[in-house]
């Protein structure tokens, strides 16, 4: 059972406390999209074995989305952010890179 | 035949006689027994029978690794079967039962089965289900029903409670021995909270057995001290009887404390689930000895070696007078000299290594024991309990070189650390050749959050066997747990032992038939042969072959018998162990009650229970309820002895010719409010909400990204700004998420705020065409069809209650829903009630709200949607906006296969004979699919009988189905019969709507 620090209200969640979204920063399709961008945005998920982002949200807590950046095979928690960004903050990614070099994730690395 | 001893004992106190009852006989025993020393004390060593062959069983360990002492305990609702007798303490009145026997534990029929084990061989369930079908019917599964099941399953609801306790600490350490008390005061020390959990009921673990001497003192009177010390600590937490069973992700484990399972006085709880988040996690979960492999090592008298030492000097029970030692390590030796110090009788120590030397080989021989090396036991003579032991050279194939009278034998194979819970959440092992046991892996352990190893494993669960090193390791895993810098750790006097030899069949080349005879599982009845037959056979991993011979999963889990389970597979595979590698541990450790898990949550408290204001009310006046969701919402009120059926017809009737009043509180209410209010609307929704004026309602319908219907429900536009959601009762929470995840996810800058009001307000239907009288009756405010025009909204005050009037209609009748704060809720339904009793006022439920919606062709979400509908299928096309460039779904409705011609579609059902068409059956159309099944056309979303058509009238989706108005189809029903019922429009009554236009 994970534990992950909400990063609004500084609390650090039980996974209880917590309902899971899913793959973090899609990008919207909607009408006038082809095929296949729709399916890419409806169904189409990393599925790493290392490094991924991810939506959560502190349900049964303050109800704010947010992200996390978590490896799947270590369980280990890179950091929190807001849900309200397109990618990634850069410190994040550089202590990622730190951490695991050669790391890729989709367009990022 | 076991016995008490004159002296000694150091866990019982011979001024406190315990009586209790073993299968109806009345046994006694002494405070501080478990119950299986207690047994064996009174002379009682058959215990039970096992599982497959019932073969008859005594006890073989003295802790939780027992696989065999299994018995029911207590009565009524206090009963519980697979109790181990070795973990069980004893008290006043405690009642055993042995299992797996009918119809005496010392006459048992089923006994036979042994007699047909060439019959029951590996995968036996497996061969026989494949096997010929009336075979399998007539002869085996009556005969494995009879035989089926370990124990009994209690029959009466269990009488006990049960409760859960929750704990953050900065370390956990598993294990109360002398490594646990070791990582316990290094870390205590160091400043950390600590919760240190021991499952059995005393301190020290096996130290004081195995006659440890640590700094300086005897290790009994370190343990005193050492618990003395921790007690003194307010940042540590000392458990008895508390077992930590699980570890899991980011260092949360669970621990099963039994808190009355030792006493005569059940009062309180029984047992405590901890629900543990730990920074660190010490497992100082020590080792279990493993038995040998030879023939008849099941007998009642073979015990692990180390468990016939702890039967002496804790308990003063010795198993028999004239004990057999069979080893292949120096450990052993202890016993001999344990049994020997006790005044019993040790004819030998066969010792299958060939030249076994060191200070214990020489103690023992000093005390006269004869120790025949390089040698092993061919097989064990005796039945139901052992009479003496053939020998034979370990290196041959048991031809017997002598004899020995003896009426127990003492095995021990070797020590396994206990790593399930360095495995439970990933930490890998690796083979220790010379200890030949799997230990920790310490590069490969289990990681936490922060991405550092977070279960650290202490002295023999981390393989250090010697005492000394036991403390030494265990003391700094305590400091490392803590982060602190390891001081001086505890020291002991060392005593040199000899190395190991690995052996895993005794005599190494035995013959098949005594293969046969050698248990590997005895829970399971699982024997070296079985497992050399996977093999054989093709299973090759050592997965496949656990579950095709069943070793090791029984409710012991193999701790006996997986590592020599699985070199004999390894031998008969060609391979090294390491190679085979384990099965996967898993939490429980050992079982915990089905009762701790549920904790509390049981009966009226198994979940919560949501009460709308009007819920007393309803009870009191007779509400037949159903759940939705949380809720319980009357179904139906009756009257009298009237049928549920009855009871709705009426409150229908009464509703559509005079009135009715429904408590609608359930409804979801969310406010949706901001600048940008109208713009996010027309997005959550199909229709254009943003054109909504003030004042007004519209019916609105709701997507997810997929284009499938999820909600619905009527719109309100308060004022410019601020839109009042209604959804459904069950979807109010799904929906208020929803609508948090867009806005919180993907349009963070719109200024738009969401709130779940939906339990601020009663919402009450006054429904039926005494409606309005009803409600201008109570004064306040006008709500003539000038005024408030089917679809607005107005506020006032009801009978003196501010109050919000929508003008909406779920039945087709003229309805008002009045909302006022939940507060008001009673008042004003008890207003309604006695002002409506000259208008014939009626309560009406929930069915009656289904029925009347149907006869209106209103759709129903989860009736007519089941998550693969779009609103296009259900005829409702009309609300779905065409100006708008976007919508949630509107790019997921494009989809081809949404937007074929070809889907099924929403029509009423008519059956030519007036019946009620089955729920959820499927029109049949010609032919046959791939699978040989009839293929169909349509399906019943909707079926009811029509109090107001007096006929069964129903709803559903049929291929084509608007534009086959008329056709007839034919519906099976379950029987093979079918009903027909002919495609006509889904609104039966009213189809002008001039009922609701008044
Ligand atoms: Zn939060």
């Amino acid at each position: 059972m994970l534990t992950l620090q909400c990063p609004y209200c500084g609390v650090q969640c039980d996974e209880t406390e917590l309902s899971p979204g899913g793959e973090a920063h899609l990008t919207r399709f909607g009408p006038g999209s082809d095929d296949t961008e729709f399916e890419q945005y409806l169904f189409l998920r990393e599925n790493p074995r290392g490094v991924h982002f991810e939506r959560w949200r502190h349900a049964y807590g303050c109800g704010k989305w947010f992200h996390a950046a978590r490896c799947t095979m270590t369980l280990e928690v890179f950091g929190t952010y807001p849900a309200q960004v397109t990618e990634p903050p850069a410190d994040l990614i550089e202590k990622i890179r730190e951490k695991r070099p050669g790391w890729r994730w989709r367009d990022l690395a | 035949m076991s016995t008490r001893l004159a002296t000694g004992g150091r866990l019982i106190d011979r001024g406190a006689r315990v009586e209790f009852t073993f299968n109806g006989k009345r046994l006694s025993g002494y405070a501080g027994d478990t119950l299986a020393s207690a047994m064996l004390g009174a002379g009682q060593t058959l215990m039970g029978r096992s599982f497959k062959y019932h073969r008859p069983r005594g006890v073989v360990a003295s802790g939780a690794e027992e696989p065999n002492a299994l018995m029911g305990i207590g009565t009524d609702g206090h009963f519980e079967p697979n109790q181990r007798a070795t973990t069980q303490e004893l008290f006043p009145g405690l009642t055993a039962r042995s299992q797996n026997h009918w119809p005496s534990l010392e006459f048992d029929v089923g006994g036979i089965n042994k007699h047909l084990s060439r019959f029951l061989p590996a995968g036996f369930y497996y061969k026989m289900f494949i096997h010929p079908r009336p075979f399998w019917k007539h002869v085996y599964e009556p005969f494995i029903r009879q035989s089926a099941g370990l124990g009994a399953a209690p029959r009466d609801r269990d009488a006990d409670t049960y409760e859960h306790y929750y704990a953050h600490v900065d370390v956990l350490i598993a294990g109360g021995g002398i490594a646990g008390l070791a990582a316990a005061l290094a870390a205590g020390r160091a400043g950390a909270k600590v919760l240190l959990v021991e499952q059995a009921g005393h301190w020290g673990g096996r130290a004081p057995v195995d006659g440890a001497v640590i700094d300086g003192k005897p290790a009994e009177a370190w343990i005193k001290d050492a618990v003395q010390t921790l007690e003194d600590m307010d940042n540590v937490d000392l458990r008895l009887r508390c077992m930590a069973a699980g570890v899991y992700d980011h260092g949360y484990a669970l621990c099963y404390e039994r808190l009355t399972d030792h006493l005569a006085d059940k009062a309180g709880p029984r047992h405590r689930l901890w629900r543990v988040r730990a920074g660190r996690i010490v497992t100082a979960t020590g080792a279990i000895e493993r038995p040998l492999s030879f023939a008849g090592n099941d007998i009642p008298g073979v015990m692990l070696a180390s468990a016939v030492r702890d039967y002496v000097v804790n308990w003063a029970v010795s198993p028999g007078d004239r004990t057999v030692v069979v080893t292949n390590n120096d450990d052993a030796y202890r016993t001999a000299i344990a049994l020997k110090k006790a005044g019993l009788e040790v004819p030998a120590v066969i010792d299958a290594r060939a030249a076994p030397e060191g200070p214990l080989v020489e103690e023992v021989k000093s005390l006269g024991v004869k120790v025949l090396s390089g040698k092993a036991i061919a097989k064990v003579k005796g039945r139901k309990f052992v009479t003496g032991v053939a020998i034979a050279a370990q290196a041959g194939e048991g031809a017997v070189l002598e004899e020995i009278a003896c009426d127990a034998v003492a095995v021990s194979g070797g020590w396994s650390p206990v790593v399930h819970l360095w495995s439970h959440c990933g930490g890998k092992l690796t083979w220790d050749e010379a200890q030949a046991a799997f230990r920790p892996n310490p590069d490969k352990g289990p990681t936490g959050a922060d991405g550092a190893v977070f279960v650290i494993p202490a002295g023999a669960a981390n393989g250090e066997m010697a005492t000394s090193s036991v403390l030494s390791d265990a003391h700094a895993a305590g400091a490392k747990a803590a982060g602190a810098d390891a001081g001086d750790a505890p020291t002991a006097e060392v005593t040199a032992e000899g190395p190991i030899a690995p052996v895993w069949m005794m005599p190494q080349g035995a013959k098949p038939e005594l293969r046969a005879k050698a248990w590997l599982d005895y829970q399971n009845d699982v024997k070296v042969s079985d497992v050399q037959l996977a093999a054989r056979e093709g299973f090759e991993s050592v997965e496949h072959a656990k579950r095709y011979t069943t070793l090791g999963m029984a409710t012991d889990q193999g701790k006996l018998s997986n590592i020599n389970g699985l070199a004999t597979l390894a031998h008969a595979l060609g391979e090294d162990i390491p190679q085979v590698g384990t099965t996967t541990f898993r939490p429980p450790y050992t079982p915990i009650s089905m009762g701790s898990i549920a904790g509390e949550a049981r009966g009226a408290l198994f979940q919560p229970l949501r009460r709308s204001p009007l819920h007393g009310w309803h009870e009191a006046n007779g509400a037949d309820f159903e759940p939705v969701g949380h809720w319980r919402r009357p179904y139906t009120f009756k009257r009298g002895d009237e049928s549920r059926e009855q009871s709705v017809a009426r409150e229908i009737n009464n509703t559509r010719q005079g009135l009715g009043l429904l408590d609608a509180s359930t409804l979801g209410k969310i406010i949706v409010k901001g600048p940008d209010a109208g713009r996010f609307m027309d997005m959550l929704y199909t229709n254009m909400m943003s054109t909504l004026a003030p004042g007004k309602c519209r019916y609105g319908l709701m997507c997810s990204e997929n284009g499938f219907l999820m909600d619905d429900g009527v719109v309100a536009r308060l004022d410019e700004d601020t839109f009042l959601c209604h959804t459904t009762s069950g979807g109010a929470d799904r929906v208020h998420a929803h609508m948090e995840e867009w806005l919180q996810t993907e349009w963070w800058d719109w200024k738009v705020y969401t709130a779940n009001l939906t339990e601020q307000y009663a919402q009450i239907a006054v429904v039926g065409p005494k409606a309005r009288k009803v409600l201008e009756k109570l004064g306040g405010m006008d709500l003539s069809a000038e005024t408030l025009p089917f679809m607005g909204w107005a506020t006032g005050t009801l009978a003196g209650i501010p109050a919000r009037v929508f003008r909406i209609s779920f039945s087709g009748e003229l309805s008002f829903e009045v909302a006022v704060a939940a507060g008001q809720g009673l008042a004003l339904w008890e207003a309604l009630m006695e002002a409506g009793q000259e208008f014939g006022v009626m309560p009406y439920g929930t069915e009656a709200l289904h029925v009347m919606r149907a006869e209106k062709g209103f759709i129903m979400i989860g009736d007519e949607t089941e998550g693969t509908v779009i609103p296009q299928d259900l005829g409702l096309s009309w609300a779905i906006s065409k100006k708008k460039d976007d919508y949630i779904g509107k790019r997921g409705q494009e989809r081809e296969f949404l937007a074929s011609p070809d889907r099924w579609k929403l029509v009423g059902l008519q059956t030519l004979d007036g019946s009620v068409l089955p729920e959820g059956a499927y029109a049949v159309a010609e032919g046959t699919n791939a699978n040989g099944q009839r293929n169909t056309q349509g399906r019943v979303t909707s079926t009811y009988h029509s109090p107001t058509l007096d006929r069964g009238i129903a709803m559903g989706l049929v291929k084509d189905g608007p534009d086959r108005m008329g056709e007839v189809l034919t519906f099976p029903r379950v029987d093979g019969t079918g009903v027909e019922a002919r495609i006509v429009s889904p609104v039966f009554f009213d189809p002008e709507g001039e009922k609701q236009n008044v």
